[in-house]
């Protein structure tokens, strides 16, 4: 099914803005050589009116973060009417809370590390802080203390010590008016990437993050090429392998995703997978986990946005079931 | 030298990026380029110029104060006089006419040149690229300021300089420290190459260095022959107080390299700047030049000598001192009014900028993230300023590129998210955290009552932390 014309949505003024703009630059190249019309939309006040300008048919979403990645835009083009790529506005909204995403596979019984959320008003008006060395006993040190609903690691901080927890919180919560703290678990850092296509979902090889730094992979190293060593496919045990490909599987139905997602996992020095987040919206820069994925399967990056894009017309003749 | 044509930009058949490809161009890279720091700070700073955000966080002077029939007389008379030659390469150490511009404002400031001294650069920021060339072999060690100008930053990475910065307070350089970081060096057998300074309005902490200590540091460089580089763009932006001499002045230029700018009291859009330096290290820096850009534009020292012409360059520098004096008294107003008890800054006598200091608990980048989303204002957090990491809880205000109402709004929208985050801090503390807080909390100094006697030209750099932040390196 090939559209007549794509509007593609980018920038907007979440933090995130920019790596939307390389994400979308890249995508903007693939659709050329695929000789699709398009119309890019830089989303803003307008957006709307300018959708409903485009004339498009179909909408792909290179937005991430805050706004583009949440459901709020998700929500403007099911009452346009416009079919978009990517998951719905309910398995955006979990996927980007990674509150709610931990409680849920939580309760569907997988693996995700120990943790507690709390909101600004927990501290402000309940006392919370009384509550913070019972916390930080159960979960142990070092804690990773982290905004809510922040993607590409801004805001993570490690905390070694109890005397590192409010400063952590406070930038926490310059992101987010909801943090988590979670139990740091030492092991190696994996993204499965998954695509759906007629044939139902699947897991794409698994990559390997091995920052430069010690401990984190942080937002710098995730965007700047040779600051971060991927490996793809990541040299695992075929069993690990395949328990990461059925996890990120299981972690993409339960959160009602479509077409595609990446979910974030640690396999720990004992051998656990646990899971960290679900990426609804995963970059498509240069240096991003999918487009690497997908090449390590033989899948070019214009094939996979026109795979991208038959989901979402697909999607439009029958109404997926979740998100 | 000529380039080829390449076509549009925006070519777009250009072929794939692939994994592959990105792993192939990250082992073609030079060593030199993992000291170029990046960073998500440069992603947000991008965010800083939506037309919804007010932006404290670049240096831009007011060029909208430039007259606009100025420029047309000026361009015309170009069009009309030196078509031709505007439009040519010129000498790769800039035209006679424009040195002798450079010559007449080096001796508003007391400095005497020499036209065959000067080498017109691209900006001000080209000579700082073109001494550093000239000077530094991976592992050299280049001392400045802490914190010293963020755009000095990326130049000394980029040359792999080991960079030491030595702290700073109310009478700019600590240069009692700067000659025990000698001592240690000598002891290390490693030498510095060049003290770089911004000595007068620094930035990005505004205070401007002593008397005395101008004198020991020129001493301290002809004792030991070191070279200092005394990047001085801000000299003439002076809104109270008598000026001190620049350490060129001091020096006749043995041991002191130069550097000035139009950018500041022109226009940075001519991108012209120029630097002067004993003879032997000027030649150098000459083949540098040439290797870089072989000239500066034809076309902007042209303008920049058809403008000195007219002979009102002075007058207008006035004008703009006037203009910025009103915008800095309504920063360090609106500071006092939004900004909390614990935060501190400093009161710059010119320049452009304000550096002030909050609590430590807060890290200024984080802030920045919360300052945008929510406020939808800017500033430049610390941490740019330092090549160590320190820094964090600190931030760069300016005052020349929002008129004043946008200074207010600015500094209140910034003090609300500064008060949001340090009521939050207090929740966290339980009475066992309490003391641990305590101890890390700033010996707090109030801020400046309204009736304070008339801005001193130098003033207190607000510094804290104690020994972490004493440390010269």
């Amino acid at each position: 099914m090939t559209p007549r014309r794509v509007a593609l949505l980018k920038g907007g003024p979440s933090l995130e803005r920019q790596v939307s703009l390389r994400s979308a630059a890249r995508v903007e190249d693939a659709l050329e050589r695929l000789g699709v019309d398009f119309v890019s939309i830089d989303v803003g006040r307008s957006l709307v009116d300018d959708l409903r300008a485009s004339a498009a048919d179909v909408a792909f979403v290179a937005l991430h973060g805050r706004g583009g990645e949440d459901g709020t835009v998700q929500e403007l083009l099911e009452i346009v009417g416009m079919p978009y790529t990517g998951s719905g506005v309910l398995a955006c909204m979990r996927c980007m809370d990674k509150v709610l995403t931990k409680h849920m596979l939580l309760e569907e019984g997988l693996p995700t590390p120990d943790f507690f959320a709390f909101s600004e008003i927990a501290f402000k008006e309940l006392g919370a802080g009384e509550a913070l060395p019972a916390i930080e006993e159960r979960l142990g040190f070092p804690v990773v203390v982290k905004p809510a609903a922040q993607g590409s690691a801004l805001g993570i901080k490690f905390a070694r010590s109890a005397a590192d927890v409010p400063e952590a919180l406070i930038a926490a919560f310059s992101y987010d008016d909801r943090v988590l703290l979670e139990r740091h678990v030492q092991g190696r850092e994996l993204a499965v990437s998954l695509l759906e296509d007629e044939d139902g979902v699947r897991a794409l090889p698994v990559v390997e993050a091995i920052p430069e730094q010690e401990y984190f992979y942080d937002f710098e190293a995730r965007y700047e090429i040779g600051k971060t060593e991927f490996l793809c496919p990541a040299e695992l045990p075929d069993d690990v392998a395949s328990r990461a490909h059925d996890l990120a599987v299981s972690v993409f139905r339960l959160l009602g995703c479509y077409g595609f997602a990446r979910v974030d996992m640690i396999l720990s020095d004992d051998d656990e997978l646990q899971v960290l987040e679900a990426q609804a919206i995963p970059g498509l820069t240069d240096t991003s986990l999918l487009p690497q994925a997908a090449e390590a399967a033989g899948i070019r990056f214009e094939q996979l946005v026109e795979k991208m894009l038959d989901q979402a017309l697909a999607r439009k003749a029958a109404p997926a079931t979740a998100g | 030298m000529v380039p080829l044509d390449e076509g549009p930009t925006h070519l777009k058949d250009r072929h794939q990026t692939t994994s592959h490809e990105i792993e192939r161009y990250a082992g073609l890279f030079a060593k030199r380029t993992r000291h170029m720091r990046s960073s998500a700070m440069r992603d947000l700073m991008e965010i800083t110029a939506r037309p919804d955000v007010i932006s404290l966080a670049g240096g831009l002077p007011d060029t909208s104060s430039f007259p606009p029939e100025t420029f047309a007389a000026i361009t015309d008379k170009i069009a009309r006089r030196s078509c031709a030659s505007a439009l040519q390469y010129g000498p790769t150490e800039g035209f006679t006419q424009t040195k002798e511009c450079i010559v007449e404002v080096m001796a508003a400031e007391g400095m005497r040149a020499d036209i065959d001294d000067i080498v017109v650069t691209t900006g001000g920021q080209q000579a700082i690229d073109l001494v550093t060339k000239t000077l530094i072999d991976p592992g050299d060690v280049v001392i400045c300021e802490a914190p010293t100008y963020p755009g000095a930053v990326p130049t000394f990475c980029s040359y792999e300089a080991d960079v030491i910065q030595i702290e700073m307070d109310s009478e700019g350089m600590r240069v009692d420290l700067l000659e025990e970081t000698l001592a240690r060096l000598d002891r290390e057998k490693r030498r510095p190459k060049f003290i770089y300074t911004v000595p007068t309005f620094q930035n990005p902490a505004g205070v401007t260095l002593s008397a005395p200590r101008r004198s020991r540091l020129v001493e301290i460089a002809r004792e030991r022959e070191l070279l200092v580089l005394e990047d001085n763009p801000y000299g003439l932006l002076r809104y109270e107080g008598e000026p001190l001499p620049p350490l060129h002045a001091l020096d006749g230029g043995e041991y002191v390299i130069y550097l000035g700018t139009f950018s500041k009291i022109l226009s940075p859009g001519l991108r012209l700047g120029w630097v002067t330096a004993p003879g032997p290290v000027l030649s150098k820096i000459k083949l540098g030049k040439q290797a870089a850009d072989l000239c500066s534009s034809s076309l902007t020292q042209q303008f920049v000598e058809l403008y000195f012409e007219e002979g009102r360059w002075r007058r207008y520098v006035q004008d703009l001192c006037g203009i910025y004096r009103q915008r800095r008294d309504a920063m360090l107003d609106a500071l006092a009014e939004f900004f909390p008890r614990e935060a501190e800054w400093t009161q710059p006598g010119g320049g452009l900028f304000i550096w002030a200091t909050l609590p430590d608990f807060i890290d200024t980048g984080d802030l920045l993230a919360k300052a945008l989303r929510e406020e939808h204002v800017a500033f430049v957090p610390g941490s740019a300023a330092y090549v160590d990491g320190r820094g964090g809880s600190s931030m760069r205000l300016n005052f020349s590129g929002a008129d004043v109402d946008g200074i207010v709004e600015g500094v209140r929208r910034i003090g609300k998210v500064v008060n949001e985050q340090i009521a939050l801090f207090s929740t966290f503390a339980g009475p066992e955290r309490r003391t641990e807080t305590d101890r890390r909390a700033p010996e707090t100094q109030p801020a400046p009552p309204e009736d304070a006697a008339p801005l001193a030209d130098v003033v207190e750099l607000p510094r804290r932390g104690g020994e972490r932040r004493a440390q010269g390196s």
